[in-house]
């Protein structure tokens, strides 16, 4: 386990990068503490993998140095970082039983037998695989390989943090769910540094600490799942988080009030004055359909049934805005009049949400 | 799911049961026919019942047959198939024109003919014109394939060799190339040596198309004709005579058809046998894997 250090981490894919475009990953500067959950959360092609490669040693950043703990790592093959990783499909030795799956990596460093053997029945009382450890190892359900490969990292001891990368792609949906928290429960009670790249929210919001939220090679934000709700730094990071995702409206500003076209919202707090793109960010749950005439007028184009909630799809002139409606809002007509929870407001000035 | 039954569909399989009824059935059924009787010429045939087939089996002449050509076929078998893998182990990983390159050259001697190949390993091993069997003999190395059963057999043996590796190379690239990259990252995370990478990743991977390519050598090897009659036609006495060369010999050399049809007869079982054999075991060992 260990306190893994980026320091002006960047990569890029071509030989000789002169513009920001180059770069698969942008300049970087993160810690990410020991014993935490982290999800790095994006779109594809946003640079996660590339990020999660970089920390694991596939590959050498064109810029920066990483640490762990301390000591500089950047040139380090894979083998010699200590890392786990657990890959998008499982990778098993199919020619071994589950027990020597688990054994091969303690074997290989030259360990004693009665030591492997009892840190084999550790790690697989810690992910129930007790059962089948004298199995073949390619006979069984993905979900199942899955949890071999990450025993394989957890066997190790030493290891500096156990990477995931999208690891419940060929999952079973029903399969999925258990999974995940039995990975949670695993980094509960052995407390590993965990790194997960997925692209699906849901995935990082439940599993992780920490969710990273990747776009076009930058990170636009590191925040707890609650944070990136309340206080998305970034409107793409309000937008990708969320379903549906945060309402991004052009507004101008004038101290606590926000001018959207002939419209006052009123605002929690006051703005200095802000030049740019400047644009007012709110969450379709806190968006309220109201009967006051003096509210902002929508046209409501169709209602979705998303089981537990419905969704209005609405517009206030040309800008979409979503509603997400209460189980007594009733739509009487097309044209109705909303209001915005004036707490739950972001402003954000050329895409970077701005404290007032 | 609702399987429509429409018996006229037997009618669009029917060309091809005639097509395969005029080139396997036929001549099969008269090859039956000539093992099952003689001949004093003047077509003028009887029935002996099984009697070639017994002279045939209890044949010292096929029995010595049977053993070079098992001998031959355990030999090529067991250096091809190493050295194929060992070759394919050693090709550029990435696609490019150093992979490509070596593509073209390992694909080079199994486009040429078979007859071809014969001749000029024919005349590569000659002392007096050949580039082989000349250097050799002035270097003072005793090498005369037309007269020493071992160097025929080195011959044959080392052209064969040259002729079909590329065959189980090609096999165990493609095999090696199909697999995804975390095999190996993940290997490298577990501190694999070399030998266990081969063993426990590349080896499983490829098993499928190996036991193919080794199936394809064994009936290839088995049946061989051409190559080894072109360069030394059997000899020296019988030392490189095959099955197949035995049996052009005495259906064509010696015009005794009814020995000759028993004789193909239970060499066509033999390879059927072996080759059921071979695809039994190979789908055992596909479910034994998926178990």
């Amino acid at each position: 386990m260990a306190k893994i250090t980026l320091t002006n981490l960047a990569h890029s894919y071509f030989n000789n990068p002169n513009h920001d475009n180059d770069y698969a990953l942008k300049p970087l500067n993160h810690e990410w503490t020991d014993g935490t959950a982290y999800a790095l959360l994006g779109p594809s092609g946003c640079g996660k993998t590339t990020l999660l490669n970089l920390i694991s040693g596939l590959l050498t950043p064109s810029k920066g140095k990483i640490l762990f703990d301390g000591n500089d790592v950047t040139d380090l093959k894979t083998a010699a970082r200590n890392i786990a990783q657990v890959f998008q499909f499982p990778v098993i030795y199919d020619t071994m039983t589950v027990r020597e799956n688990l054994s091969f990596p303690l074997k290989n460093r030259g360990m004693k037998k009665d030591y492997i053997e009892k840190r084999v029945k550790e790690v697989a009382d810690a992910i129930s695989l007790n059962d089948i450890l004298d199995k073949k190892a390619s006979g069984l359900t993905a979900d199942i390989k899955q949890k071999i490969s990450l025993g394989r990292g957890l066997v190790r001891e030493d290891v500096s943090a156990i990477l995931f990368d999208e690891p419940l792609t060929v999952i079973d949906p029903h399969m999925k769910w258990q999974l995940r928290t039995q990975i949670k429960e695993v980094h509960k009670n052995l407390g590993h540094t965990m790194i997960y790249v997925t692209h699906d929210q849901t995935e990082a919001l439940t599993f992780a600490d920490k969710v990273i939220v990747m776009f076009e090679g930058e990170v636009l934000q590191i925040a707890s799942a609650a944070e990136l709700f309340e206080r998305p730094a970034h409107t793409f990071v309000g937008y990708f988080i969320g379903s549906p995702g945060m309402n991004i409206l052009p507004v101008s500003i004038e101290e606590d009030n926000a001018v959207l076209g002939s419209h006052n919202i009123m605002l929690d707090a006051k703005y200095k004055k802000l030049t740019g793109k400047i644009e007012l960010g709110i969450r379709p749950e806190f968006v309220t359909i109201t009967n006051d005439p003096f509210a902002l007028p929508v046209t409501i184009d169709k209602v979705e049934d998303v089981g537990h909630y419905k969704i209005a799809r609405a517009r206030f002139q040309d800008h979409p805005l979503n509603i997400i409606l209460n189980e007594c809002d009733e739509i009487k007509s097309a044209t109705t009049h909303v209001i915005f929870d004036k707490k739950k407001i972001n402003i954000y000035q050329n895409d970077w949400r701005v404290e007032p | 799911m609702k399987k429509t039954r429409n018996q006229k569909a037997w009618f669009m399989v029917l060309p091809v049961l005639i097509l395969v009824a005029f080139s396997a059935i036929i001549p099969l059924m008269t090859v039956v026919n000539y093992s099952v009787q003689d001949t004093f010429g003047n077509n003028n045939f009887f029935w002996v019942g099984l009697e070639w087939f017994e002279e045939i089996l209890a044949s010292d002449r096929v029995h010595d047959a049977l053993g070079r050509q098992v001998t031959f076929t355990a030999i090529i078998l067991a250096i091809e198939v190493p050295l194929g893998i060992f070759i394919a182990l050693h090709m550029p990983k990435k696609s490019g024109f150093w992979s490509s390159l070596c593509l073209v050259l390992l694909a080079l001697p199994l486009l040429i003919p078979w007859n071809v190949v014969g001749t000029i390993w024919q005349i590569f091993g000659r002392i007096d014109i050949g580039l082989l069997g000349y250097t050799l003999d002035k270097m003072g190395i005793n090498y005369n394939y037309t007269q020493n059963a071992l160097d025929a057999w080195i011959t044959i043996i080392i052209m064969d060799v040259w002729h079909w590796t590329s065959l189980v190379v090609l096999l165990s690239y493609a095999g090696l190339r199909s697999i995804p990259g975390p095999y190996y990252q993940a290997a490298k995370i577990d501190q694999a040596s070399r030998w266990a990478v081969f063993r426990h990743i590349e080896l499983p991977k490829m098993k499928g198309v190996l036991l193919i390519a080794i199936l394809l050598r064994f009936m290839d090897s088995f049946m061989i004709y051409t190559e080894p009659f072109v360069v030394t036609g059997g000899g020296p006495g019988n030392a490189t005579t095959f099955l197949s060369i035995d049996l052009v010999k005495m259906a064509i050399g010696q015009f005794d058809l009814g020995p000759a049809a028993a004789f193909s007869l239970i060499y066509f079982l033999v390879i059927l046998l072996v080759s059921w054999a071979f695809y039994t075991v190979m789908m055992n060992m596909d479910k034994e894997a998926d178990v």
